[in-house]
């Protein structure tokens, strides 16, 4: 009853007018006027024929129950009437609300009647009345835990209900009542999958976080064999025919195949991931982040990337959905950054967001923070440390003081603009910047004198305790650096000793005690004096610390042992801090939870399993209808309860399967197996989508040259500009080819930063400009009374380093798509001479090939430099060695004299540099040509984080590493030529790198998709070693003579 | 899953409190009193808190505190999600969703909590099945409650949960049949001292307004789909049928509901229609300092872009503001520092600026920390983006419907850096 108090205050303003509706309404007025008479009214309710004033009485009483309040005295009445009665009513509105009413009823009395009841809705014909048993289900539970064997029967039989209303209700009393109990998925695994995306959003998220748990269990990780995924894929692409035709029953034998075998991804986890994917785009943030955990733990690598783009969209969300997505990004950040690299502007603060989502968003950034995004992620940092939230500018130098020790390559210029911070006004920010400037000293002392004194005379004016103790430790810490100084700092802070605060005292005494032991002449008296300070202190911490310290360092008769070492004992060497993000590691707690949010197991939390060793047996999923699978689609287009999502599938079905005709000849063949053949065979390229793009271009092929025609006139534009111009502007251009685009385009977004800023010319280097765009460079500064640290000239200059490449992207920024541009210039295809005034040219335009991401994609440049039209340029016959196939160009109707045309033809070298020999025929001529590709086109680039890198790295040693040494020459040894020498030789990407003087770059071969994987060591004085790691020892052995050809001349 | 509610007003008053199981303990609330005192903004306080027997999920939505308590683990947003859903359904129930709002009708209130969730896991959440079982208010209707005594709960059988498209109910019927969309566009933008675009994207929704009687079943197409990079779907839409044509194939809820929301983000197609130079010094040793803004039209597409304002938080050593403006008003509030410059429309013949002298306190260095600026503006007859409706179909029913179409292009988080 604790409710009534507050409420009957608030009824009084209203219960005025509303007065008659209260007296007759037990379920509000009566609590209060506690007049149990009231009831008779409810009684005699119930005891009537009329459906709806059952119905209203019914309601009534769960509102009291709701409220707490004690329904007792109505027990008799109710079970009487309704679980007698009313559970056996025809309408089944009114057995749903009786079995309402029934379980909401918490007296144990009535749990036999509830039981009964529960199992008999549970096989009612009325989905509805199904459902509420599944409601009653938990509440049951929850009164009497002892019926839980019952229980799980009834959810047994309630999860094997094929509609859509009943799937949530009882995954959710599955999950409060035997969530333990997995076995009782196996069966309706398939069913759940496909029913999904028709559930309604609340059961949406649960069964997804439930079969994310399952699939944990069942599956093998997708991504422990990533490497060798790519290759069976590929097999599976082709043979996918025979796969099908293997049907769902043999795929037994293809899952339960050891472990160490080549990972083949489960048709039932392809499942799973297939039908989770549109749920990205529901309304419901809950839906997409469930969505999103469920990728983020189960999807291969290559495919996880998806849910970046809706997570972004939530950020736009209300606060709170930002504060749960923003936790979760976090984490994943971490551990996948590429995924978030192309939006990090979407993580860019606003002056109006909460304190509490600016610093979550600070911390996405300083997650993404990489080598080639660091310029511009400063710079924006630079912005908020004006700003006028001081929590907020306090984080924010935390997180420079992070990119500081993650990328090397900023260290300096960080350490710079922090210690510029120090004379600022606030004091706040300058007590920050100083424990920040500590951390990073910590790492390289030795050459950073001139900061530490800097800091030395800080003492006389910071206040923060923090600060001071920072700085007392690190003067302690280095007291040989500053030798002069120390002393005199000692000096100064034991006068004020007696007016520190605590944590300054402790440092008082560990800076008295270095001192004493490695100057003792000038600081002996010192010591002694802040020793004996320290003895009659308030604080015991302190009185211990000066006993202790005093018993180490001042030789005594007993402690003799001890004072001996005691220099090593306070002067070892300390490791440096490890500055890393709070959200590491934790993602071990299942994306999404509310343990994964407060980091620390909330009660009933279900552990996230480990990917099991082996695979379970997985015909445990077959269900006993054989015809299941088969049935499903046709059944679906049938079934008039579900006719949403699933009847525009049956609508789509036959044109799809007519689209993909060549590829599921065998049409007997269930559906669901047919489909999960060609997602396997997906899961090689970047993401479904583009596979299905794929099947559709096959299928519509003249569309397809329609499309290349235009780009062939388009490509008298600039290369690059032309590209991006053309996927916008080619709206009529069909669905398919755009769409692949657009993941190409987003692909070279991703890597272009690396290598193209690169490009610039390092002739702007001193850029008068510096000033201002320097990080951290305040200008309504009050010029430090101390010109600090090294000479501002070498802080200027590496920041007109860092930042000229961010001057750039400013000022164009529109997303550029400049593809890195083959070394292998124009080629000669056809002289003059020989082609009778047909010049033809090629060039490798590293675009991917649209029709076929196998393909290697030409730029054939024609011209006639005849003075006759030439007619009918087309491809003739070719011969072509095996496994070497062509997709020719559109016929060239005609070339009028003086005019070129350009035209895209893809050739798949199987991943060889045999050339391809084919003959170019116009209306009267014939002539044989061929291209031979260089081993560096043969490849297309990855997108890959450091530690993957490192991860795949380990895979390919052995027979598949050619480690190679060389020396780079003088003009090759700038971080600029070295990157573009090696992209230009082979289509690489480049893998962000820890270190500064190495350089990682990662590719897959087209054909096979094999990774090949390339790292130059930089040593001293030139000296280099070049490995590459992969499969294909050919390629290796081919492309490393190639790299050091480039490299060295 | 969701124990219980509470709603808390802005000074800390339990007005409201609902349990789907047993009664939780108004005590519980004061973790998150605790929390709300240490955040010192209310949009600071923490959305999920944990106490030693509880967690608590909150939402913080039109000055009020919709608090629910927590006993197992949950997906926070799944609580989150809900609690905007009922703050949703009492303003479309009520008008808006306030305190006295809630107050007033509080019996429905409580029914609509009621059959919202069912021991706690969320039942009946779309807005047309709750209506057929829970009548909205309406003046007439309570008179005519008072006087019979009967309640607002309906007395037809609320069929629309046993069908298969929740959210539609059965039998609607209009005299007039119309069916109106606004596109909305709102910018987002950062732009840099310069006055070069650090950051911007479009996000953009389509409210629908659908008075249609029987089942319609309607079909939107646009002129460009391509544009719509990253949406999402009101669950009505058949998610495969825009896969495969780009079109907006769905039997639409009654009433007012949000059809799908957008984002281009891709910058190059993200025209910003306004631009602003301002600039703000302060002498080196005195109390005064000067300040000065000018905004006119950028990329405007030939459109008068109206309702204007800009809002400057200025620093907090600011005192007062002595500025003289060309056109509209503007006002500073000295509590909390924000300068309020109501612009009006922009003509291009003049444009409207506002300049003149800040006062700091005196003896109050000059102060470090920047003004950050935002601007709202509104483009009427104008998607931004470039997003145009080609048709709208309607099958499924005989009559011929009114249909409309209305675009519109705000300024959404649209701030320049100085």
């Amino acid at each position: 009853m604790s409710a009534a108090p507050a409420y009957s205050e608030d009824k009084g303003g209203s219960a005025g007018p509303g007065e008659p509706e209260y007296g007759h309404d037990p379920a509000s007025g009566g609590i209060f006027s506690s007049d149990y008479k009231r009831h008779d009214d409810l009684k005699e309710m119930l005891d009537t024929n009329k459906d709806s004033l059952k119905l209203e009485a019914m309601k009534r009483i769960v509102a009291m129950i709701a409220r707490g309040k004690n329904a007792s005295d109505l027990f008799p009445a109710v079970v009487k009437n309704v679980a007698c009665k009313n559970i056996e009513d025809p309408n089944q509105l009114i057995r749903a609300s009786a079995l309402r009413v029934l379980s909401s009823i918490r007296v144990p009395i009535i749990v036999p009647i509830m039981m009964l009841a529960i199992k008999e809705a549970a096989s009612d014909m009325s989905p509805y009345v199904r459902k509420t048993a599944a409601h009653a289900i938990p509440k049951l539970y929850s009164l009497d835990s002892d019926q839980k064997d019952q229980l799980i029967e009834v959810i047994e039989k309630l999860l094997a209900d094929k509609t859509t209303l009943v799937a949530g209700s009882v995954v959710m009393a599955f999950e409060e009542v035997c969530p333990e109990r997995i076995d009782l998925i196996h069966k309706n695994y398939r069913k759940l999958c496909n029913l999904l995306i028709d559930v309604e959003e609340w059961g949406q998220v649960v069964i997804i976080s439930m079969l994310t748990r399952y699939a944990r269990t069942q599956f093998l990780s997708p991504t422990q064999n990533e490497s060798l995924l790519e290759e069976n894929a590929e097999k599976a692409f082709y043979g996918s025919e025979e796969d099908e035709a293997k049907g769902a029953g043999s795929e037994e034998t293809a899952a339960a195949a050891p472990a160490r075998k080549p990972y083949i991804m489960d048709p039932d986890h392809r499942l799973l991931l297939r039908n989770t994917k549109p749920l990205l785009q529901s309304r419901s943030a809950a839906v997409v982040m469930a969505v999103a955990q469920l990728y983020f733990h189960l999807a291969p690598k290559a495919e996880v990337g998806v849910i970046a783009k809706a997570l972004v969209r939530l950020l736009r969300s209300h606060s709170e959905v930002q504060y749960v997505v923003l936790q979760n990004v976090a984490t994943m950040s971490i551990k996948r950054r590429g995924m978030f690299e192309p939006y990090l502007k979407s993580f860019y603060i606003r002056s109006t967001d909460p304190t509490q989502i600016k610093i979550l968003k600070l911390e996405v950034l300083t997650n993404l923070a990489n080598e080639t995004n660091i310029p511009t992620v400063l710079r924006e940092f630079q912005t908020y440390i004006r700003s006028m939230d001081k929590d907020f500018v306090a984080a924010t130098i935390q997180a420079i003081g992070r990119c500081a020790t993650n990328i090397g390559r900023v260290r300096d210029t960080c350490l710079n603009g922090l210690v510029q911070l120090l004379s600022n006004r606030d004091e706040l920010v300058v007590a920050e910047s100083v424990v920040v400037i500590k951390k990073l000293l910590q790492m390289q002392p030795a050459q950073h004198g001139e900061i530490i004194k800097h800091l030395a005379k800080l003492t006389d004016n910071i206040q923060v305790p923090m600060a001071r103790a920072s700085i007392l430790w690190l003067i302690g810490e280095y007291c040989e650096h500053v030798p002069r100084i120390a002393p005199d700092v000692l000096r100064k802070m034991a006068k004020s000793f007696t007016a520190e605060e605590d944590i300054v005292k402790l440092q008082v005494i560990n800076l008295a005690a270095k001192l004493y032991l490695t100057n003792s002449k000038q600081t002996k008296l010192l010591t002694q004096y802040v020793l004996s300070l320290a003895k009659y202190d308030q604080n015991y911490d302190i009185r211990d610390r000066a006993r202790f310290t005093r018993q180490l360092i001042v030789p005594s008769e007993q402690g003799g042992a001890l004072s001996r070492h005691a220099k090593k004992l306070f002067l070892a060497p300390k490791p440096a801090p490890v500055l890393e993000s709070s959200f590491k590691d934790r993602d071990h707690f299942q994306l999404g939870s509310l343990s994964h949010l407060l980091n620390a197991k909330a009660t009933g939390y279900q552990e996230l399993p480990d990917w099991p060793e082996e695979a379970p047996d997985p015909s445990v999923r077959n269900v006993e209808v054989p015809e299941w699978t088969k049935c499903s689609n046709r059944e679906k287009r049938k079934e008039k309860e579900k006719p949403f999502y699933s009847d525009s599938e049956g609508e789509s079905g036959p044109t799809e399967s007519a689209d993909s005709d060549p590829e599921s000849e065998s049409e007997s063949d269930s559906k669901s197996s047919s489909e999960s053949g060609s997602g396997e065979s997906s899961s090689e390229s970047d993401n479904e989508d583009q596979d299905e793009d794929e099947e559709k271009g096959r299928g519509s092929e003249s569309e397809q040259s329609e499309e290349d025609g235009k780009r062939k006139t388009k490509k008298k534009v600039p290369e690059g500009k032309g590209e991006a111009s053309s996927s916008d502007e080619d709206s009529d251009s069909s669905s398919s080819t755009s769409e692949s685009e657009m993941t190409s385009e987003s692909e070279e977004e991703q890597l272009e930063p690396a290598s193209w800023r690169r490009k610039t010319p390092p002739s702007s280097k001193r850029a008068p400009a510096t000033k201002e765009i320097s990080l951290l460079d305040l200008e309504d500064f009050t010029p430090p009374s101390v010109q600090p640290v090294s000479p501002p000239a070498i802080v200027s200059t590496s920041l007109a380093a860092d930042l000229e490449g961010l001057t750039l992207t400013d000022s164009t920024l529109v997303p550029s798509l400049l593809s890195p541009v083959s070394r292998v210039g124009r080629q000669e295809l056809l002289h003059r001479v020989a082609g009778e005034g047909l010049v033809v040219d090629y060039t490798f335009s590293r675009q991917p090939f649209s029709g076929d991401p196998h393909m290697v994609s030409v730029h054939i440049h024609f011209s006639n430099s005849s003075d006759t039209p030439i007619k009918g340029l087309h491809v003739g016959t070719p011969k072509l060695p095996a496994g070497i196939s062509i997709q020719e160009f559109p016929e060239i109707e005609s070339l009028a004299p003086g005019e070129s045309a350009t035209a895209v033809m893809g050739i798949n070298f199987c991943d060889s540099t045999q050339a391809a020999n084919f003959q170019l025929c116009t209306q009267t001529r014939q002539f044989y040509v061929s291209i031979q590709p260089p081993v560096g086109e043969l490849m297309a680039p990855v997108f890959m984080s450091e530690n993957e890198f490192k991860k795949e790295q380990g895979k390919l040693m052995g027979m598949n590493e050619i480690t190679e040494k060389l020396m780079l020459p003088d003009t090759c040894r700038s971080d600029h030529v070295v990157v573009q020498k090696v992209t230009a030789t082979a289509n690489l990407g480049r893998v962000p790198c820890g270190t500064s003087d190495e350089y990682r770059f990662a590719g897959r071969t087209l054909t096979s998709g094999s990774l090949v994987l390339l790292t130059l060591d930089a040593r001293q004085a030139g000296a280099a070693q070049l490995t590459v790691n992969s499969e294909k020892m050919v390629i290796g052995t081919m492309l490393v003579k190639d790299v050091i050809q480039a490299l060295t001349q | 899953m969701i124990h219980s509610l509470f709603l808390i007003n802005c000074s800390g008053d339990i007005f409201l409190e609902k349990h789907w199981k047993s009664v939780v303990s108004q005590s519980v609330c004061d973790y998150f009193f605790e929390a709300q005192e240490k955040a010192a903004d209310v949009e600071n306080v923490p959305p999920v808190i944990s106490t030693p027997h509880h967690y608590l999920i909150s939402i913080y939505r039109d000055k009020l505190f919709f608090v629910s308590v927590i006993q197992t683990e949950v997906p926070p947003l799944f609580v989150i999600e809900f609690l905007h859903r009922v703050a949703d359904t009492f303003q479309d129930y009520f008008g808006e969703c306030s305190e006295a709002a809630i107050k007033d009708n509080v019996v429905i209130v409580y029914e609509l909590l009621e059959e919202m969730l069912d021991n706690g896991f969320p039942l009946a959440t779309e807005s047309n099945i709750l209506k057929e079982l829970i009548k909205p208010p309406t003046i007439l209707r309570s008179v005519v409650n008072s006087i019979t005594g009967s309640s607002n709960v309906g007395d037809t059988l609320p069929t629309g949960q046993l069908s298969n498209i929740p959210w539609r109910r059965a039998g609607v019927k209009y005299t007039n049949n119309e069916a109106y969309f606004d596109v909305v566009e709102e910018i987002d933008a950062i732009i840099d001292k310069s006055g070069s675009t650090v950051f911007a994207e479009i996000q953009g929704v389509i409210d629908a307004c659908i008075k249609l009687s029987g089942m319609p079943d309607l079909s939107l197409s646009f002129m460009n789909p391509r544009l719509l990079d990253d949406v999402s779907f009101h669950p009505c839409i058949r998610f495969k049928r825009w896969e495969s044509e780009r079109i907006l194939s769905f039997i639409p809820p009654d009433g007012n509901f949000r059809l799908i929301s957008y984002r281009v983000s891709s910058q190059n197609l993200v025209a910003i229609p306004v631009y602003v130079k301002h600039s703000i010094s302060f002498k080196e040793n005195s109390s005064c300092g000067r300040f000065d803004i000018t905004i006119g039209p950028k990329q405007n597409m030939g459109k008068t872009i109206e309702g204007i304002t800009v809002t400057v938080h200025m620093p907090k050593v600011v005192l007062n503001m002595n500025l003289t403006t060309t056109q509209g008003s503007y006002t500073f509030d000295p509590v909390t520092k924000v300068l309020t410059w109501d612009v009006g429309k922009i003509t291009p013949q003049k444009l409207p600026s506002l300049k003149g002298l800040v006062n700091l306190q005196s003896g109050a260095p000059k102060p470090e920390e920047n003004p950050s600026l935002n601007i709202q503006f509104k483009i009427q007859q104008l998607a931004i983006s470039g997003l145009k409706v080609n048709r709208l179909d309607m099958y499924g029913e005989k009559y011929k419907p009114f249909k409309g179409v209305k675009y519109v292009t705000k300024a959404g988080k649209f701030q320049v850096y100085y």
